[in-house]
């Protein structure tokens, strides 16, 4: 065995590990936060602080995926943090105000999701309205009906679905279930649905995919919609959580989200992006913010703070892929 | 540093020298050890197949790519060339084949862009702007204003504003990647023209072109680049057959290899009295099973529109499209599709493909549909699909997980006439099926339309090179101003008559209440002759 072979690695222990965040992107940028918060604060590799970062981000990352389904096929959606709001507050109106039973208050919720994305996705995909355009004003449409339904204040969330705010068996947080199955469902709509094909057709060349007879308006509903859903759970999550549906929670999360999937790996142009990608982009954000937390940093500095890491991450990204192409 | 000057005794002082240029990307040797030198007032010719090469050395002759090794000599000095802008400043400019230009400026504004001239104020000096632009159009014989907004010209003008934009920045070295690929014979005729008067000034001219009738007539040398090697400088005189031997190093029997079958079958397609407003009018033909059927005539004819109202991209006022005796829809893709139809479009690159997606993912992207069983996409099928028919096509690749982006223009073509096949296409519809592409591509292309009659399929070819449109058809039809003005086959059908037809369209045609009965193929000639 040569001696290179074996110093190469140990030799620059920086450069090695500068190599393998490039090499390996979203991840890498995790590991390394996670290594530099580790030595940073003792208390944050304790069990119960990595399930707090966990529950964190999960509300961040179900939003998160939805968005990276509208995201690859190069859309955007700003609507997700209120329409969020609004799913849980439907929930909450319904099964506490009206007595209708938990379950149909819930899949009530959910509609009002599907449905605040099918309006998104005509505007964009019937009424040729930008997708920025489109989702910001259902962004404020969705808050101001949760207003409107709340009439301003928050409304106890019915305590069978508060559940999923809770823990099994008194550690395990219900939320990163949540996020972990919703994460898998939307690795499954991307990789292996004939949506999901489509989103990375559409988002890579929407002419190419019209003319080989991918019907791209009805694929866009699909997609907006799936967004909202992804969105409704989110909303009836964080509202579990709080243990009631506020009409002025998630403000801002759209951002989080969007930030997410691009942190993740996604192009805003679309035509590529992941789940786990996106699943990492939550991570990290939740880490940092978790991490500056523990070591008591403001929450002025914490935002200072995370906006570097989103440019930063999108810049080793933008490195990496240029190095490899 | 030897050997810079060894001038020939015929031609001026060498401009620009490419000394053992290197360049590998992943999986691929793009340049393996080119040579070329330029001199002042010559046109260079570089020829080669698609994937060859060339590409990659204007890139890094334009500051887009670093070569891995090699050197770049300008003048007397070694050069590195690390961006457009370091290009523009050792007198380099390039046009290649996407303009750099700003739709919705004017042309005097593309043509200064980044240095308009300035007042004392330091204020653009419009003025002074608009009077150096008319001299430059002037020496391009461009007769537009130089007010007009670049969106309003159409290819021929955007190419001679880009012309304009190198003359502007002083260009000792114009670089011009198949100039002639998107234009009309008369346009062409006018840009030699300005490429003859520019030789004559001086200028050194790399020039690349697919069609080897240009290069005896405005070449001086040829360099043949084959398999990212530059393999032979021979002088422009050197013959079509010597050239396309250097080119793909096996002498091609038979440029337009059409074989036909026995006799037409049962029609396929049936367009009858087909009319979008301002676009085409009262078009009708058919296409019978094993025919191929060409689509001739000038660049805005229409030709492309008929192509994409047929298959349902675009809708159509009146007439209607049958295939198999079947009325399809208007407007409907899919309907298309599942009649058998399947559209190979004219922008590769816009239309055709999923750049940065998979080859495998490009290739069975028609047939999602047929792939999806309860929602969800057979993966492995797909995997199996694209690697019989990327086989079957010999697409050369890495890998069906490389991005299409990183192909050659032929092998992209493949990729997109696969995709049709894989959705089991029974008439393709070829939109310029070979340009930009190289003679062993086109071959190929072409005995896969003999395979596909021969099976019984049919092909629509919609082409502006005149003889492949000729050689490959079995009947031509022409079209002029959106109508169909003659069909020709046999022995008529010949470049002469083409172009007889295509440009002798009548200006009563125009009016679309003129003469409804004129376009209907046999009658179709009489239709010409009332202008």
């Amino acid at each position: 065995m040569s001696a290179e072979v074996l110093r190469a690695p140990g030799s620059a222990p920086g450069q090695w590990f500068a190599r393998a965040v490039l090499r390996n992107g979203p991840l890498g940028g995790l590991v390394a936060l996670t290594v530099v918060m580790a030595v940073l604060s003792r208390d944050f590799l304790g069990g119960q602080n990595v399930l707090n970062v966990g529950v964190q981000a999960s509300v961040t990352a179900i939003l998160a995926f939805g968005v990276t389904f509208v995201i690859v096929s190069a859309g955007i959606d700003l609507s997700v943090g209120s329409v969020a709001a609004l799913s849980a507050t439907v929930v909450a109106w319904a099964a506490t105000s009206e007595g209708l039973p938990v379950w149909l208050a819930v899949l009530l919720g959910l509609a009002v999701g599907v449905v605040s994305g099918l309006v998104s996705g005509a505007l964009v995909a019937y009424g040729r309205l930008p997708a920025f355009i489109a989702t910001l004003a259902l962004l404020s449409v969705a808050r101001g009906l949760a207003l409107v339904i709340s009439g301003g204040s928050p409304i106890a969330f019915p305590s069978s679905v508060s559940r999923l705010g809770d823990t099994l068996g008194g550690w395990l947080p219900v939320p990163v279930l949540v996020m972990i199955a919703m994460g898998a469902v939307a690795a499954l709509v991307l990789a292996r649905t004939y949506t999901g094909r489509a989103m990375f057709a559409i988002g890579g060349n929407e002419e190419a995919a019209r003319l080989s007879g991918i019907d791209v308006r009805r694929r866009k509903l699909v997609i907006y919609a799936l967004s909202g859903l992804f969105a409704a759970v989110a909303g009836i999550v964080l509202a579990s959580r709080l243990t009631s549906a506020q009409p002025q929670a998630a403000v801002g999360y759209e951002l989080d989200a969007i930030a997410a999937v691009v942190i993740g790996g996604a192009s805003l142009s679309g035509g590529s992006g992941k789940a786990s990608g996106t699943l990492i982009g939550a991570l990290i954000l939740a880490v940092l913010r978790n991490g500056l937390n523990l070591l008591s940093v403001s929450a002025f500095w914490q935002q200072v703070a995370t906006g570097l890491v989103i440019a930063l991450a999108v810049l080793l990204d933008t490195l990496r892929r240029r190095s490899t192409r | 540093m030897t050997g810079v000057d060894d001038d020939g005794p015929d031609s001026g002082h060498v401009l620009l020298r490419v000394e053992g240029i290197t360049k590998s990307f992943p999986g691929v040797r793009a340049l393996d050890g080119v040579d070329l030198s330029l001199r002042a007032g010559e046109v260079h010719v570089l020829l080669g197949e698609n994937g060859a090469g060339k590409s990659t050395l204007i890139k890094t002759l334009s500051g887009v790519h670093r070569p891995d090794s090699g050197r770049i000599i300008v003048g007397r000095r070694e050069v590195v060339i690390r961006s457009a802008q370091d290009a523009e400043r050792l007198g380099i400019a390039t046009i290649h084949q996407e303009f750099a230009l700003v739709p919705g400026l004017t042309v005097a504004e593309n043509l200064f862009l980044g240095r308009q001239p300035r007042t004392a104020l330091g204020l653009v000096d419009r003025r002074a702007m608009r009077e150096r632009a008319a001299e430059l159009l002037r020496r391009v014989r461009l007769d537009v204003s130089p007010t007009t907004p670049v969106a309003e010209l159409g290819v021929a003008g955007l190419q001679m504003v880009e012309i304009a934009k190198a003359l502007g920045r002083d260009a000792r070295v114009l670089i011009m990647d198949e100039p002639t690929a998107v234009l009309t014979a008369e346009e062409v005729a006018t840009l030699f023209g300005i490429v003859r008067e520019l030789r004559a000034s001086g200028v050194g001219i790399v020039f690349i072109t697919h069609h080897l009738e240009e290069i005896a007539a405005l070449g001086d040398r040829v360099t043949v680049l084959r398999d990212g090697r530059s393999v032979a400088e021979v002088p422009a005189s050197a013959g079509e057959e010597e050239l396309i031997r250097l080119m793909v190093g096996r002498d091609i029997a038979e440029q337009y290899p059409r074989e036909r079958p026995a006799g037409p079958g049962a029609p396929l397609l049936r367009v009858r009295g087909l009319t979008r407003a301002g676009a085409f009018e009262d078009v009708g033909f058919e296409v019978r099973a094993g025919e191929v059927v060409g689509l001739a005539g000038l660049v805005g004819a229409g030709r492309t529109e008929v192509a994409r109202a047929l298959f349902g991209v675009d809708r159509y006022d009146a007439g209607t499209v049958e295939v198999d005796g079947t009325e399809l829809p208007r407007g409907d893709v899919r309907a298309a599709m599942r009649a058998g139809l399947g559209l190979v479009p004219e922008d590769r690159k816009g239309q055709g493909l999923l750049l940065d997606a998979s080859l495998r993912d490009n290739l069975t992207l028609a047939r999602l549909d047929r792939d999806t069983r309860a929602g969800f996409v057979d993966r492995a099928a797909q995997r199996r699909e694209a690697a019989s028919v990327a086989e079957r096509l010999k697409v050369r690749m890495s890998g069906l997980e490389q991005s299409a982006r990183t192909l050659s223009g032929g092998n992209q073509q493949k990729i997109v006439i696969g995709k049709w096949l894989l959705a089991g296409a029974r008439l393709l519809i070829l939109d310029e099926p070979t340009r930009g592409i190289d003679v062993g591509a086109k071959v190929e292309i072409y005995r896969l339309v003999n395979e596909l009659t021969a099976a019984g399929h049919a092909v629509l070819m919609i082409s502006s090179d005149l003889p492949e449109v000729l050689g490959m058809s079995d009947r031509v039809l022409v079209m002029a101003q959106g109508r169909l003005v003659g069909e020709l086959s046999g022995e008529r059908a010949t470049q002469d008559a083409v172009m007889e037809l295509a440009v002798r369209s009548p200006q009563a045609d125009r009016d679309p209440q003129a003469d409804r009965n004129t376009n209907t193929g046999q009658s179709a000639m009489e239709g010409s002759d009332v202008g």
